[in-house]
């Protein structure tokens, strides 16, 4: 390759310097040209240079202006494009997620057929389940058993996947982008207008529009219809980053814990907030399992079983494994620039166990998030982490240091991230029959 | 529901409602069952000359432009002119606890079922309870009715911290910047969200001055509204530079932002083309703010706001003066105004921001 010549490197000097330069006149008009053309290309043909190129008269830069229509208009910047307010929902791209709890699914099927007819439902059984799960016809659905377990994961690892925990199974399994998953103990929820919430359309079009986790917007969800970004919100910042989780919420039954619901029994929440907003960046929040979403193939690995505690049980009230996914998740999406969507859709969610019965059973779960909160709130990870696996395994790493010792069970937890992975990317490669 | 609902104070004697104008403030008969008990403190901008007619039965004050130079002299040179952002010289001026600020285009808004939405209650409701800015509740606000900490949100972090601003919404004319009106002139915000939720710690956000309250005592001195308007390079980013100065030091301080409810209609779009041409420099300047406020920090020893301020301006001159020299004459103005805010508020020269 021959080196630059004399005249091509005063070109690229002259480009360096532009912001010194007032005069262009006395340049042979080759040369201007060529200046111009370099100018253009670098993107730095600004107002004030176009002036200085126009102001040398010289015929062959000014057809060049003429005939690219460069104009001296002050353009105001437009707000970058709008993705389409009807997001396309491919049905191929979608699990349904279900883990049974109890054998007999009609109603709750039945239920939701107008809104999961058509999409494909992937139903796990709780293992310590023994009767055979009944399901009415019309929905194409898989459903996996203990067997299943036993057969794909080794009998080490198969407690990852007992109580609350088989759903997750659910997930490894799946071949498609999105998964959906909600406990058996919902229903459809309807909203402010008395429409029935389709949470399927709202938890893909959430993933399926950008979130904005850098900078707040305060009239939530810019990319809603209706919506955009407020004044003073950088246009930089406007195209977002990627959802890869969506967490609804409740009515009803809200997602309390045990404390709380005793304190207050008679606490319902009928509050629709029309709203779905991003968490911020380095904000933690407490992701509910009881309805949400994600992109499987981004964060897959990183949404996993792995806290379990000692009296952990068959309610909401006596888990808190999906708690610590979701502080894992949220240190992942925000170490590799991915966001994190709060707020509709909605279901309802009906009456279930009973909260000072699971009080007295197990509440060293809500101690551990004096501990476990503010562990992840300060974690970091390294540049070379690129990818959710990769920032799991740097987490893990620093878990059984700083937390190893002291709690046994997030050690544990740690163990079960790792076999997690493992197991994993051993399924993704493998061809399932 | 366990518990009744106690009824919200009036604190008619706690909180002056400070409006500035340069029109008339006709808006105020539609707010007189809500605003009547409170005194008002107008900031007529514009030509002093004019003579803005208050509904009657308002107890009030008024300051115009001759005022603002008698009162504060040489000072006087960090209010703007010819912009909304003198507004905060009633903030100077207040005497009182807590300050609700609304334009004069702003009127009462309705709820989904129909009824009058009293703005100015929702906004003590939001400043007398907690925030939460240290970790994310599910479920919004936990202190309103009907409401709580969800499963998984620590113990130890549900007493919450002292709530110091209540930043309301709008219905109908969203506050949009100009670019987005040119391209959507029509869009109007008809969704009521009947939420309030804590910005949390490290967020910053576009603070909006149209609808909004703040505890004076807990940060009044954070809210100058900045150089804008007449002689200056810039218009219509005088509430989100204070937005953005006021949250650095509410999150160094411990103290909370909510958002959200309450909602007002604000009926009437500013011309876009005028708009364009107030805000193009802060267009392209914001994309150096934002960056600016989000690696800022505050030396440990600033424990007032006051303090706090002193050294943000200290950080505007070194970072953004090279950005534009506008942003020297801002930050001598940040000082100015801590002089004059501390001249006029002898007493408060002392308090922290705990």
């Amino acid at each position: 390759m021959s080196p630059p010549s004399l005249l091509s490197l005063a070109i690229d000097a002259t480009l360096l310097n532009l912001h010194n330069i007032s005069d262009l006149s006395f340049l042979p008009e080759h040369v201007l040209s060529d200046l111009f053309l370099r100018t253009l290309k670098a993107g730095k043909l600004t107002e004030r240079i176009l002036k200085i190129f126009i102001a040398t008269e010289k015929e062959e830069v000014i057809s060049m202006i003429q005939a690219l229509n460069i104009q001296l208009v002050m353009t105001p910047v437009l707000p970058t494009s709008k993705l389409m307010s009807q997001v396309s929902i491919d049905k191929n791209e979608v699990d349904i997620v279900i883990a049974a709890f109890h054998s007999d699914l009609t109603s709750f099927l039945e239920e939701w057929r107008p809104i999961f007819s058509g999409f494909h439902l992937i139903v796990v059984q709780d293992p310590d389940l023994k009767e055979e799960l009944k399901i009415p016809k019309g929905f194409d659905i898989d459903v996996y058993t203990k067997l299943d377990i036993d057969k794909l994961i080794s009998s080490s690892n198969a407690s990852m996947f007992s109580g609350y925990a088989c759903r997750y199974f659910g997930y490894l399994v799946s071949k498609r982008k999105y998964i959906i998953s909600i406990d058996d103990d919902c229903s459809p929820a309807k909203d402010n207008n008395g429409d029935v919430a389709d949470i399927v359309i709202q938890h893909i079009t959430n993933l399926k529009t950008p979130a904005t986790p850098i900078f707040f917007n305060t009239l939530y969800d810019p990319y809603r219809k209706g919506s955009d970004f407020v004044r003073g919100y950088p246009f930089s910042l406007r195209s977002g980053v990627p959802c890869v989780l969506s967490c609804g919420l409740w009515l009803n039954l809200a997602d309390y814990d045990a404390p709380t619901q005793s304190l207050k029994p008679e606490l319902r929440n009928s509050r629709y907030v029309d709203a779905v907003l991003t968490v911020p960046k380095y904000s933690m929040m407490p992701m509910s399992g009881i309805n949400i979403a994600f992109d499987r193939e981004t964060v897959g690995p990183a949404i996993f079983p792995a806290l379990k505690l000692a009296k952990e049980g068959k309610v909401r009230w006596e888990t808190m494994e999906d708690i610590w996914c979701g502080l894992v998740v949220k240190v992942v999406c925000d170490h590799l620039q991915l966001g994190v969507k709060t707020g509709i859709p909605y279901v309802w969610r009906n009456e279930r166990g009973s909260a000072i019965d699971s009080l007295k059973k197990e509440w060293e779960g809500v101690k551990l998030m004096e501990e476990v909160v503010p562990f992840f709130q300060t974690l970091k990870l390294s540049q070379d982490a690129v990818t959710a696996e990769a920032c799991v395994t740097e987490m893990v790493v620093a878990i059984k240091k700083e937390k190893g010792r002291s709690h046994p069970e997030l050690a544990n937890a740690a163990d079960n991230m790792v076999e997690w992975v493992k197991i994993w990317k051993e399924v993704q490669s493998r061809v399932l029959v | 529901m366990a518990s009744p609902v106690t009824p919200t104070p009036i604190l008619k004697d706690e909180l002056d409602i400070v409006i500035p104008t340069i029109r008339n403030l006709d808006f105020l008969e539609m707010w007189r069952p809500f605003f009547q008990p409170y005194h008002l403190i107008i900031v007529q901008d514009g030509d002093p000359s004019k003579v803005i007619k208050v509904p009657q039965g308002f107890d009030y004050e008024l300051y115009n432009r001759n005022d603002i130079n008698r009162i504060l002299g040489p000072k006087a040179s960090c209010i703007s002119f010819k912009d909304s952002a003198c507004r905060c010289f009633g903030y100077m001026v207040s005497k009182k606890k807590y300050i609700f600020t609304i334009d004069d285009d702003c009127f009462v808004a309705k709820d989904p079922s129909g009824d009058d939405i009293n703005a100015l209650e929702q906004h003590i409701k939001n400043l007398l309870s907690p925030s939460t800015p240290y970790f994310f509740n599910t479920l919004y606000d936990p202190y309103r009715e009907g409401a709580d900490f969800v499963r998984g949100y620590p113990f130890s972090l549900r007493e919450g911290v002292p709530t110091a601003v209540s930043h309301g919404l709008w219905l109908n004319i969203p506050d949009y910047d100009a670019p987005t009106q040119l391209v959507k002139p029509r869009e109007r915000n008809t969704r009521f969200v009947d939420a309030v939720m804590t910005i949390p710690r490290g967020t910053l956000f576009p603070m909006c001055g149209m609808n909004l309250a703040f505890d004076r005592e807990l940060i009044g001195p954070a809210m100058y509204f900045g150089l804008m308007g007449d002689g200056q390079p810039i218009g219509r980013y005088d509430d989100m530079w204070a937005g953005w100065c006021m949250k650095v030091i509410c999150d160094h301080l411990g103290l909370g932002v909510k958002t959200g409810l309450p909602y007002i209609w604000h009926s009437k779009a500013s011309n876009p083309f005028v708009n364009l041409k107030k805000e193009y420099k802060g267009i392209y300047w914001q994309e150096e703010l934002i960056p600016f406020f989000q690696t800022t920090s505050l030396p440990k020893e600033c424990t007032t706001v006051q303090s706090c301020y002193k050294e943000l301006s200290k950080q505007v001159k070194a970072k953004l003066g090279k950005v534009d020299d506008y942003f020297n004459k801002l930050a001598d103005a940040m000082l100015t105004w801590i002089e004059a805010w501390d001249e006029l508020n002898p007493s408060t020269q002392l308090q922290n921001g705990k």
